[in-house]
């Protein structure tokens, strides 16, 4: 029986995923911002399967309230066998070009609360000695396009943290898995005209449990992803700069 | 994004805004004066759309309330759909107390709907099963309905075309079941005379009975095609699902795949494909309640003009002629679907004020929608209907008239009376001729 911690576990993604370890009656504490959706979820998972399912509610924001939030966690939970982040807004990429302090907000949001954590994260299973670190980056975080590099850079800095992470954990059996989606059609996405490439949630969360039952370090999901941000970072800089991407 | 919220029989094709309720705890939209509920578009016609309004797409309210394993009793959200229900319930020994033809529907559905399925001769329908729910109306009043509670709501409600306001979560009943199998029998008869004797046979012994109809088949052999019936096995495991694969229809072709030419060869091949006049066997569930659902986006093979479903209710006294003459215009207009489906219904009373199903036969096939044969078609099925006293279904229905429906369902009045204010249909305004 598996000990979760799910950190945004009101997103879609993680939703589906908290359920697909409900089902192998999973342990889990939730961390999110909306205490009625949390509240619905731990009957959900509690329904489906889960051994005890705990809560607390906080905006991921307040950095300040991280290592309280893991205490809490780990009080409920006793150990960490698999942590998942997924917390993130779509950043509104033309008002954070017009708002300094909106850049940096959603930088905090995507990236440095979730740095945040991780370092808390890291040194507990460190000393644990096992466990999984796995967080939702995404494939914007490849390379930043004009429409949308606020949000890619701070999924760049979250990959870029990850490696490191899984550079220095390897050694101390600690599994880091990133995940990359596409495009996932969720309540962040709802604006978005949806086309072939779109993919639900359930898959993700399908290809969050394969990579971390498999033991992979990164996770392009689905599969395809890979190959076209493969091509989409061959394109030299001089030739991307022109295009409107 | 108006692509997106089709419904089955992808037509009409309307523009409409759409928003998702993220939590059950969400009031809906102040000041929309038009907005509608949205399940899984699995209705056909427009009783799912709302052109030029706002359709409130119910899919995240998925989470299970409460489940009581030694009883049968479910609580859920209304989005979530009853293949999820299946794959928590069927392990253990639970089974929906009603399902339609496909499990891709929500709760909320089939309770606007109150759907019907094979067993509606023993179970009637799934507002039948219905204990309780919470309907949420636009102005933010939260109404627990029951058979107790705000009767007139939940009367209103249960077949109610999701007017009288949004469905937030529902309870059930389920029914025990000791295996995941159907013990099942497949026979092929050739007339529709035999179809009303093995219904009539059937319906004491069978849970579930349905014929699949070859509608091509004309003169003595009307009618003619394969019953089958069926009822839960004793032995065997619990398993949710029997396979993990399904293909998908990927694009919507540019003509529609289905034809006079087409039909006559599906139907001959499908009827002729079982040689012996029975066969007997066990199969898991889904292939026996849910056969088609192994191909997604089924409905795309009509073409980008999409299809029309016809399906109707003739009472008891009136059921064969009036069968026989619906059948016999069909196969002479060339026209209908690989697969028509026959089903005799019993008279279990449901709840609702406007359920669908009464006592008699019930008969449900698609057309492609080439709009003026199609038109003509429908207007003389209709004609027949109406001297029988049918009634057509509005969750298949693109085309019946205002005078026709109000005269089918007489308590329309009194659901337009609880009707939400801010709640309204393409449907609706058809049929209400606003
Ligand atoms: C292959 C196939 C086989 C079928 N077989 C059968 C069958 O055997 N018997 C049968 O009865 N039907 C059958 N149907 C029809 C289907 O069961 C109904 O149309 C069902 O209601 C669809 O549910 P949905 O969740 O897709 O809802 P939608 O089609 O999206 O909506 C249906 C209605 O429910 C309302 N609604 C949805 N959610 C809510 C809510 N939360 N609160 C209030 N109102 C709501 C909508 O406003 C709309 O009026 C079949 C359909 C298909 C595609
Ligand atoms: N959808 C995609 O196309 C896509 C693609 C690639 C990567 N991703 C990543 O996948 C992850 C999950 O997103 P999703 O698609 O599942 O979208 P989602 O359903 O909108 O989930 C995002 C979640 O983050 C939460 N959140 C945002 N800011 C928060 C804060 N300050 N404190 C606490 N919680 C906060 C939101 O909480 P509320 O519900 O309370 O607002 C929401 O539950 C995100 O990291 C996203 O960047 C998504």
């Amino acid at each position: 029986m598996k000990k979760v911690l799910i950190i945004g576990a009101t997103s879609a993604i993680a939703i589906s995923t908290s359920r697909l370890l409900a089902v192998r009656g999973s342990q889990m504490f939730l961390v999110g911002r909306n205490e009625v959706s949390l509240r619905a979820s731990k009957d959900d998972l509690l329904v489906r399967g889960a051994d005890k399912v705990g809560y607390v509610s906080m905006d991921l924001n307040e950095t300040q309230r991280h290592g309280e939030c893991l205490n809490e966690a780990i009080a409920f939970l006793g150990a960490l066998d698999i942590v998942l982040i997924a917390h993130g807004t779509l950043s509104d990429q033309q008002a954070c070009e017009a708002s300094v302090e909106l850049t940096l907000g959603e930088i905090k949001t995507n990236a440095l609360s979730t740095v945040s954590l991780l370092t808390l994260l890291a040194n507990l299973l460190e000393n644990q000695g096992s466990g999984v670190l796995a967080v939702i980056s995404s494939v914007a975080g490849d390379r930043g396009r004009g429409s949308n590099y606020v949000y890619g850079s701070a999924k760049a800095m979250v990959d870029a943290f990850l490696s490191g992470l899984r550079n220095r954990l390897s050694k101390k059996g600690v599994q880091v898995l990133t995940i990359k989606p596409g495009f996932v059609d969720t309540p962040m996405t709802a604006e978005l005209a949806k086309g072939i490439l779109w993919a639900d949630p359930d898959t993700i969360a399908k290809g969050i449990l394969l990579g971390i039952d498999k033991g992979r370090n990164i996770v392009y999901l689905p599969f395809f992803w890979r190959y076209i941000m493969l091509i989409i970072k061959f394109v030299p800089e001089f030739v991307f700069k022109r295009l409107s991407l | 994004m108006t692509k997106k919220y089709q419904s089955w029989g992808m037509y009409p094709k309307v523009e409409q805004d759409d928003i998702c309720l993220t939590d059950r705890y969400q009031n809906l939209p102040a000041d929309c004066p038009s907005m509608l509920p949205f399940g899984n578009g699995r209705s056909y016609g427009d009783s799912c759309l709302n052109a030029d309004g706002l359709v409130v797409d119910t899919r995240y309210l998925n989470n299970f309330i409460s489940f009581d394993s030694a009883l049968g009793l479910l609580r859920c959200e209304a989005g979530l759909l009853l293949s999820e229900i299946l794959e928590l319930v069927v392990p253990q020994g639970w089974f929906l107390p009603v399902t339609p033809g496909t499990k891709y529907v929500t709760v909320g559905g089939a309770i606007a709907n109150d759907v019907h399925g094979k067993n509606h001769h023993v179970a009637g329908t799934f507002g039948c099963h219905v204990k309780r729910f919470e309907l949420l109306r636009s102005d933010g009043e939260r109404l627990c309905c029951s058979p107790t509670e705000h009767v007139d709501f939940f009367a209103a409600t249960i077949g109610g075309l999701g007017l009288t306001g949004m469905i937030v979560w529902a309870e059930f009943q389920l029914q025990r079941i000791t295996s995941s199998d159907m013990d099942m029998e497949c026979i092929k008869y050739d007339s529709l005379e035999d179809f009303f004797l093995l219904s009539a046979e059937s319906d004491l012994d069978y849970e579930y009975s349905m014929a699949w109809v070859d509608c091509t088949a004309k003169g003595s052999k009307l009618g003619r095609g394969h019953f089958l019936r069926g009822n839960h096995a004793n032995t065997g495991g619990l398993q949710a699902t029997e396979q993990a694969f399904s293909l998908s229809v990927p694009v919507v072709p540019p003509v529609s795949l289905v034809n006079s030419l087409t039909l006559r060869v599906f139907n001959t091949l499908y009827y002729e494909r079982q040689r012996q006049s029975s066969v007997k066997n066990t199969s898991h569930y889904e292939s026996f309640f849910y056969p088609l659902d192994w191909v997604l986006r089924m409905n795309r093979i009509y073409g980008p003009n999409g299809f029309q479903q016809y399906q109707c209710v003739i009472p008891r006294q009136q059921s064969e002629d009036a069968i026989r003459e619906i059948l016999t215009a069909i196969s002479f207009s060339g026209m209908g679907s690989f697969l028509a489906v026959l089903k005799v219904c019993g008279d279990i009373d449901s709840p609702g004020l406007m359920s669908f199903p009464k006592c008699g036969t019930t008969l449900a096939l698609d057309f492609s929608n080439n709009s003026s044969k199609t038109a003509a078609l429908f207007k003389v099925l209709d004609e027949i209907l109406i001297a029988a006293e049918g009634r057509l279904y509005p969750a298949k229905d693109a085309h019946m008239s205002g005078e026709l429906f109000k005269s089918c369902y007489p308590n329309w009045g009194e659901v337009c009376r609880l009707k939400d204010p801010n709640f309204s249909s393409s449907f609706w305004r058809r049929v209400m001729q606003e």
